[in-house]
C-alpha cells in the first residue's frame, strides 16, 4: 500500500534541491531569453521591429560572431578527428606538412591512436607533458604534466575544486565582486558562502589586498571558514590586468592567511595594453621563492579566449601545485566518475600552449592570424570604450585585457524610479530597453555583482570591427533618448 | 602546524564517500604494472576502441570537415572526402553558426536536438519534443545534472539496481543522498524483484528517507539483462504508485545479444499504456554515443530526454546547463550522425553499413557485424567462465560485459582478510598479477552480502578470446586448488 503522497509529482519546483534553486548565471539569463524571442519574431516577421538583426554583446563566444579559428589548429584537429587521413597521399594537397606532422606526433602520443577512446581520466599523458612544457617555457619554471587535469572548458576544472573545497554554508570563498558568474553559482551549487571582496572602479579595478584583508575579517568574525581566494586575471567583466607588485602582495596574502589561491587565467593571451603583461601566479608564487610545498595554488586555462575562441570545443585545464598526495588521489577520483574529457578538446589544450614556432611552415600565417585577431580586439576595445565614455551619465574604464567592457551607467532618479515600478533592477530595466530598441544584449551589471548603489552593464568587444560603428550610433542614439526621458 | 584549507581531513566528507572502482584500485595497480611492462589486458572498462574496434569512417569524415571548413572551398576536397559526407558537414555547419568554435546554445544545437527527436519517434512510435532534449558532454554529465537537481539532502533517497553502475552510488555520494538499493536476482537471470523492491522502500522510508527516484539500467550494467515489456510495465506502475521519478540509463539499447528481448524504451512502453501513467510518471531517459557499435567513448557526446516534468523544473535544469555554457560541439555533431546514419542510397551507405557490419564492402552476405561479434564473444565468455571451478556465470544478454560469480573458498577469504582487502579485490588482484587481465571487482559495483563477483568486458579482440579464457581457467584452477585444494570432482 503506497504511502506516498498521492497526486504530486515528485520532481516539482517546490521539490527540487535548493541550491540549484539558489543558484543563478545571468550571462544566459531572463535578457538573453528576451532576445532570442525577438530574434524569432524577426524571422518571423523581419519589420516588426526596430532594428534588423540581434546582436549578441553578452557572451565571450568570439567565433559565434564571426572571428575564424586558427587555421593550423583546425588543420592539425581535422586529421586528429580521422586519422585515416594520413594514409592517403592525397591529403597533403589539403593540409599543411607541418599540421601533418603534428598530428602523427599528437596521434602517437594516444595509445593506439584511438581519439574515440576514453583516455587517463586526468587527460592524455603525452599532451600534459606538452602543455606542462608549454607552462614552463611561459613561465621560466618547471611544470608537471601530472599536476595538470584536462577538463571540459576551465569551468568543470572550478566546479570540482568547489566541491573539494566546500563542506557547508560555513565555508567561505573569497569573490572579486564584480566577478564571472560561475563563481557564485558554483558556490551556491555546492553550498558555501560567497565572501566578496570589491574591486575599486575608482583605480582602474584594483585589487587591493587591504580590502581583502577586511572581508576575510568580517566573515570569520561571522563564523566563517574561509577556505579560498578566487581571483580573475585578467578580469571579466572588468578587464583589469595585475600588476606585478599587486600579485605579490596576493600571493603573500593567501600564503600568511592559509588560503588556497584559485587563478583563473582563462584570458591571459588577451592584453591590450602595451604598459601590462600577463605573469601566471605560479611564476609570481615562484619567483617569490615559494615551492611546491609552500602554497596551495590552482591555476585555471581554457581554449574559449585568447585569440583561439574556440568555446564549443570544452578545452581547459587546472594545474594544481602545493597539495598533498592524499589529496590529489580525491581529485582524480572526482575526475574519473567523469571518466575522462573529451578527447579533440584535449588535444586543443596541448596546441594553445604549444603553438607553431618559428620555422614552422604554418608560422607565419599562424602569426599573421593571431596578431590580426588580438590587434582587433584591442581596436575594438578602444572604441568601445571611447564611446561609453562620450555618453552623457556613463563612465567606463578601460580593458586593459579579456573581452569585455563594464561601463557603469550613472542613472538620473527617474529611470531608476521607473525601473522600481516595472519590479527589475536599474540595470537590467536599461538592458531591456536597449534590447527592445536596438537589438543589443549585454548582462545587467548585477549579474556580476557591484558596489550597492551603482550599476552598470556587461558588453562584449567581440562584433565585428566593420560592426561596430554602427553599435556605437545605434547605442549613442538609444543612450540619448533614453536620458532625454529619465533626465532629473 | 595550522590546517591548510587542502588538506585531506578539511576536504568536503562527500567527496571522500565517493567510490569509483572502474578507475580504482585494480586500474591504477595495472597501470603500475604496464608501466613496468608487463602486458596488460584492460577489460576495466566499456572502451571499445581502446580495444582494438576501429572508429566509423563516415561520421569521422564528417567531424573532420567541420573541423576544418575552409577544406570545403578547395578544389580538392572531393579527392580524400565523398560527396555526402562533404554534404552533411555543410548540413551540421549550417545549423552551427560560428561552427565548431563557438558555444551552442545550452541545451544543444537546435537542429541536432531535431534529429534526435526524430530518431527517438523512428523508433518509439510517438513524437518526441526537441525542447524536452538536452544535449550533454557524455551521458554521464546528464545523470549527475538530473540527480543533483533532485536530491535536496540525506534524507532523500534514490532507488539504484544492485549491482549497479558505480556512477549512480558516486553521484549520490557526491550531492549527499542516500542509495536505497534495490537486488537484481542473480538466479532469475538478473531479474527485477518487485516484492523485495517494495521491501526497500518501506525500509527507507521507516528510516526517515523520502525516496525521490528509482534508477533502471536497461540492457544492465554489470548484468547485461534485457528487460521485458512486462517488466517495465510493471516497473512504470511502481513509479506511478510510490510517485517517483524514473531515472532510465538506456545507453546500451544497441547492445543486444538475444532475440528473446530486443530493447524497448522505457518511453515507449509508458505512452502504449496510456493515461493516465502515460500524462503522469515522470521519466527522464539517457542514452550515448560511447557505446553501441559506435564506441565513441572519447568524444563525450549524450543526451537526456524529459517527459512529463513540468516546465518550471526544466527551466531550472536549463538554468544549471547553462551554466556549463554548452555541451562539446564535435560530441554534438557525433550524436546527430549516430540518430541520423547514412540510409540506402547515400554513397556512403555501403561502407557505413560495411563497417558496422565489420567486414569488407564486398563481403556484405556474409553476416558477422560488430555486434554480431560481440554476441559471439557473449557467449565465449559466459561459457567460458562457466566451464571454469567454482565459477558461475549468467549469459550477457546486452550491454558490454561479464559478471561471474566467484565462490571463493573460505580459506581464500580469511587470506583476502590478513592482506587487508576485500575477498573480491584480493582474487582479482591476484588474477591481474598471474594474467595481466584487469577486471573490477564486483565490490565496486554492490552485490548481496558474502557473494562474490568481478566485471571484465566481452571487448577484446575474437581472436584473443581463446587465449584470454584460457589464461583466466589457468589462473583460477591454481587458485581455487591453492585455497581449496584438490577438486572432489
Amino acid at each position: 500500500m503506497s504511502t506516498a503522497a498521492a497526486g504530486t509529482p515528485p520532481v516539482t519546483v517546490d521539490t527540487l534541491n535548493p541550491k540549484v534553486l539558489k543558484c543563478e548565471y545571468a550571462v544566459r539569463g531572463e535578457i538573453v531569453t528576451h532576445a532570442q524571442n525577438l530574434q524569432q519574431e524577426l524571422q518571423k516577421n523581419p519589420d516588426s521591429l526596430p532594428f534588423d538583426e540581434i546582436l549578441y554583446c553578452n557572451i565571450g563566444n568570439p567565433q559565434s560572431l564571426g572571428q575564424q579559428p586558427v587555421t593550423y589548429f583546425r588543420e592539425v584537429l581535422s586529421l586528429c578527428d580521422h586519422p585515416a587521413l594520413l594514409d592517403k597521399s592525397e591529403t597533403h594537397a589539403l593540409y599543411s606538412s607541418d599540421a601533418i606532422e603534428r598530428a602523427w606526433q599528437i596521434l602517437d602520443k594516444i595509445p593506439g591512436r584511438a581519439t574515440g577512446a576514453y583516455s587517463h581520466s586526468q587527460g592524455i599523458k603525452g599532451l600534459r607533458d606538452e602543455i606542462a612544457a608549454g607552462i614552463a617555457a611561459r613561465d621560466g619554471f618547471h611544470a608537471s604534466g601530472d599536476n595538470i587535469f584536462l577538463t571540459d572548458g576551465a569551468s568543470p576544472a572550478v566546479h570540482m575544486m568547489m566541491q573539494l573545497l566546500i563542506r557547508s554554508e560555513k565555508d567561505g570563498i573569497l569573490c572579486p565582486i564584480p566577478q564571472y558568474p560561475l563563481y557564485s553559482a558554483s558556490i551556491a551549487l555546492h553550498g558555501g558562502s560567497l565572501v566578496p571582496y570589491f574591486l575599486d572602479e575608482e583605480t582602474g579595478w584594483g585589487l587591493e589586498v587591504d580590502e581583502l584583508k577586511k572581508q576575510l575579517e568580517e566573515a570569520r568574525s561571522k563564523g566563517i571558514t574561509v577556505r579560498a581566494l578566487v581571483v580573475i586575471n585578467p578580469g571579466n567583466p572588468t578587464g583589469q590586468v595585475l600588476a606585478e607588485e599587486n600579485q605579490k602582495k596576493i600571493v603573500e596574502f593567501c600564503k600568511n592567511e592559509g588560503l588556497v589561491l584559485l587563478a583563473d587565467e582563462v584570458y591571459q593571451e588577451n592584453i591590450y595594453v602595451e604598459d601590462k603583461q600577463f605573469h601566471s601566479f605560479k611564476k609570481i608564487a615562484r619567483t617569490l621563492g615559494y615551492t611546491d610545498d609552500d602554497l596551495p595554488l590552482v591555476s585555471f586555462q581554457s581554449v574559449s579566449k585568447g585569440y583561439y575562441g574556440e568555446c564549443g570545443k570544452r578545452g581547459g585545464y587546472m594545474e594544481v601545485t602545493g597539495f598533498s598526495p592524499e589529496v590529489r588521489e580525491q581529485i582524480y577520483k572526482v575526475a574519473s566518475v567523469n571518466l575522462c574529457s573529451n578527447v579533440s578538446g584535449q588535444i586543443l589544450a596541448s596546441l594553445v600552449m604549444n603553438p607553431p614556432k618559428a620555422g614552422d611552415e604554418s608560422f607565419e600565417s599562424y602569426m599573421e592570424e593571431r596578431d590580426g585577431i588580438l590587434s582587433s580586439l584591442a581596436r575594438r576595445a578602444k572604441a568601445l570604450e571611447e564611446a561609453f565614455n562620450s555618453l552623457e551619465g556613463i563612465t567606463c574604464n578601460k580593458a586593459e585585457g579579456a573581452m569585455y567592457l563594464f561601463p557603469r551607467l550613472h542613472l538620473p532618479q527617474k529611470a531608476i524610479g521607473a525601473a522600481q515600478a516595472a519590479g527589475t533592477a536599474p540595470d537590467a530595466y536599461y538592458a531591456k530597453r536597449l534590447l527592445e530598441a536596438t537589438g543589443i544584449v549585454v548582462v545587467p551589471g548585477s549579474g556580476f555583482g557591484q558596489v550597492p548603489g551603482t550599476w552598470h552593464i556587461r558588453c562584449t568587444i567581440l562584433p565585428q570591427e566593420d560592426k561596430i560603428p554602427a553599435i556605437i550610433s545605434r547605442f549613442k542614439e538609444f543612450h540619448e533618448k533614453f536620458m532625454d526621458e529619465f533626465r532629473d | 602546524m595550522a590546517r591548510k584549507p587542502l588538506d585531506y581531513e578539511e576536504l568536503n566528507e562527500n567527496v571522500k564517500k565517493v567510490q569509483y572502482a572502474v578507475r580504482g584500485e585494480l586500474y591504477l595497480r595495472a597501470s603500475e604494472l604496464q608501466k613496468e611492462g608487463k602486458k596488460i589486458i584492460f577489460t576495466n572498462v566499456g572502451n571499445p576502441h581502446a580495444l582494438g574496434q576501429k572508429p566509423l569512417t563516415f561520421p569521422r569524415q564528417v567531424v573532420a570537415l567541420c573541423q576544418a571548413p575552409f577544406l570545403l572551398d578547395d578544389p580538392n576536397v572531393g579527392l580524400i572526402f565523398p560527396a555526402d559526407a562533404i554534404a552533411r558537414a555543410k548540413h551540421y555547419l549550417a545549423m552551427a553558426p560560428g561552427g565548431l568554435g563557438a558555444y551552442s546554445d545550452s541545451r544543444g544545437i537546435p537542429g541536432v536536438r531535431k534529429e534526435v527527436a526524430d530518431f527517438i519517434q523512428k523508433r518509439d512510435g510517438y513524437p518526441s519534443d526537441p525542447e524536452l532534449i538536452y544535449l550533454t558532454d557524455g551521458a554521464s554529465k546528464g545523470v549527475m545534472q538530473i540527480l543533483n537537481t533532485i536530491i535536496r539532502n540525506e534524507r532523500d533517497g534514490i532507488l539504484v539496481p544492485v549491482p549497479q553502475y558505480p556512477l549512480y552510488s558516486a553521484a549520490i555520494s557526491l550531492f549527499g543522498g542516500a542509495l536505497v538499493p534495490y537486488y537484481l536476482e542473480e538466479e532469475a537471470n538478473w531479474g527485477l524483484d518487485f516484492v523485495n523492491i517494495r521491501q526497500s522502500v518501506a525500509e527507507a522510508r521507516s528510516k526517515g528517507i523520502t525516496v525521490r527516484a528509482m534508477v533502471i539500467i536497461n540492457p544492465g550494467n554489470p548484468t547485461g539483462q534485457c528487460l521485458s515489456e512486462a517488466t517495465i510495465k510493471e516497473l512504470l506502475q511502481f513509479c506511478y504508485h510510490e510517485n517517483l521519478v524514473l531515472l532510465a540509463d538506456e545507453v546500451y539499447q544497441q547492445n543486444i545479444y538475444q532475440d528473446e528481448r530486443p530493447f524497448i524504451s522505457a518511453r515507449k512502453v509508458l505512452f502504449d499504456m496510456g493515461p493516465p501513467l502515460s500524462r503522469e510518471v515522470q521519466l527522464v531517459s539517457f542514452h550515448t554515443v560511447s557505446k553501441g557499435y559506435w564506441g565513441e567513448c572519447g568524444q563525450r557526446g549524450g543526451y537526456f530526454e524529459m517527459t512529463n516534468l513540468p516546465p518550471k523544473t526544466v527551466d531550472e535544469i536549463y538554468k544549471v546547463a547553462s551554466i556549463a555554457l554548452s555541451p562539446n560541439v564535435p560530441g554534438q555533431i557525433f550524436m546527430g550522425l549516430m540518430v541520423n546514419p547514412p540510409k540506402p542510397g547515400d554513397i556512403s551507405y555501403l561502407k557505413f553499413a560495411a563497417e558496422r557490419l565489420s567486414i569488407p564492402p564486398l563481403k556484405l552476405l556474409t553476416v558477422k557485424s560488430i555486434l554480431e561479434s560481440l554476441r559471439k564473444r557473449a557467449h565465449m565468455m559466459t561459457d567460458g567462465f562457466n566451464s571454469c571451478r567454482n565459477v558461475v556465470c549468467n549469459f550477457t544478454e546486452g550491454a558490454m560485459y561479464s559478471f561471474p560469480q566467484i565462490r571463493l573458498p573460505p580459506r581464500a577469504i580469511e587470506a583476502a582478510k590478513r592482506a587487508g582487502k576485500a575477498p573480491d579485490v584480493f582474487y582479482c588482484l591476484k588474477l591481474l598479477e598471474a594474467t595481466g587481465i584487469s577486471t573490477v571487482p564486483g565490490s565496486g559495483f554492490g552485490q548481496k552480502e558474502g557473494v562474490f563477483h568481478l566485471r571484465t568486458t566481452i571487448l577484446p579482440a575474437e581472436e584473443d578470446f581463446p587465449a584470454i579464457m584460457s589464461s583466466f581457467k589457468n589462473f583460477n584452477d591454481s587458485f581455487m586448488q591453492q585455497y581449496e585444494g584438490y577438486s572432489r570432482m
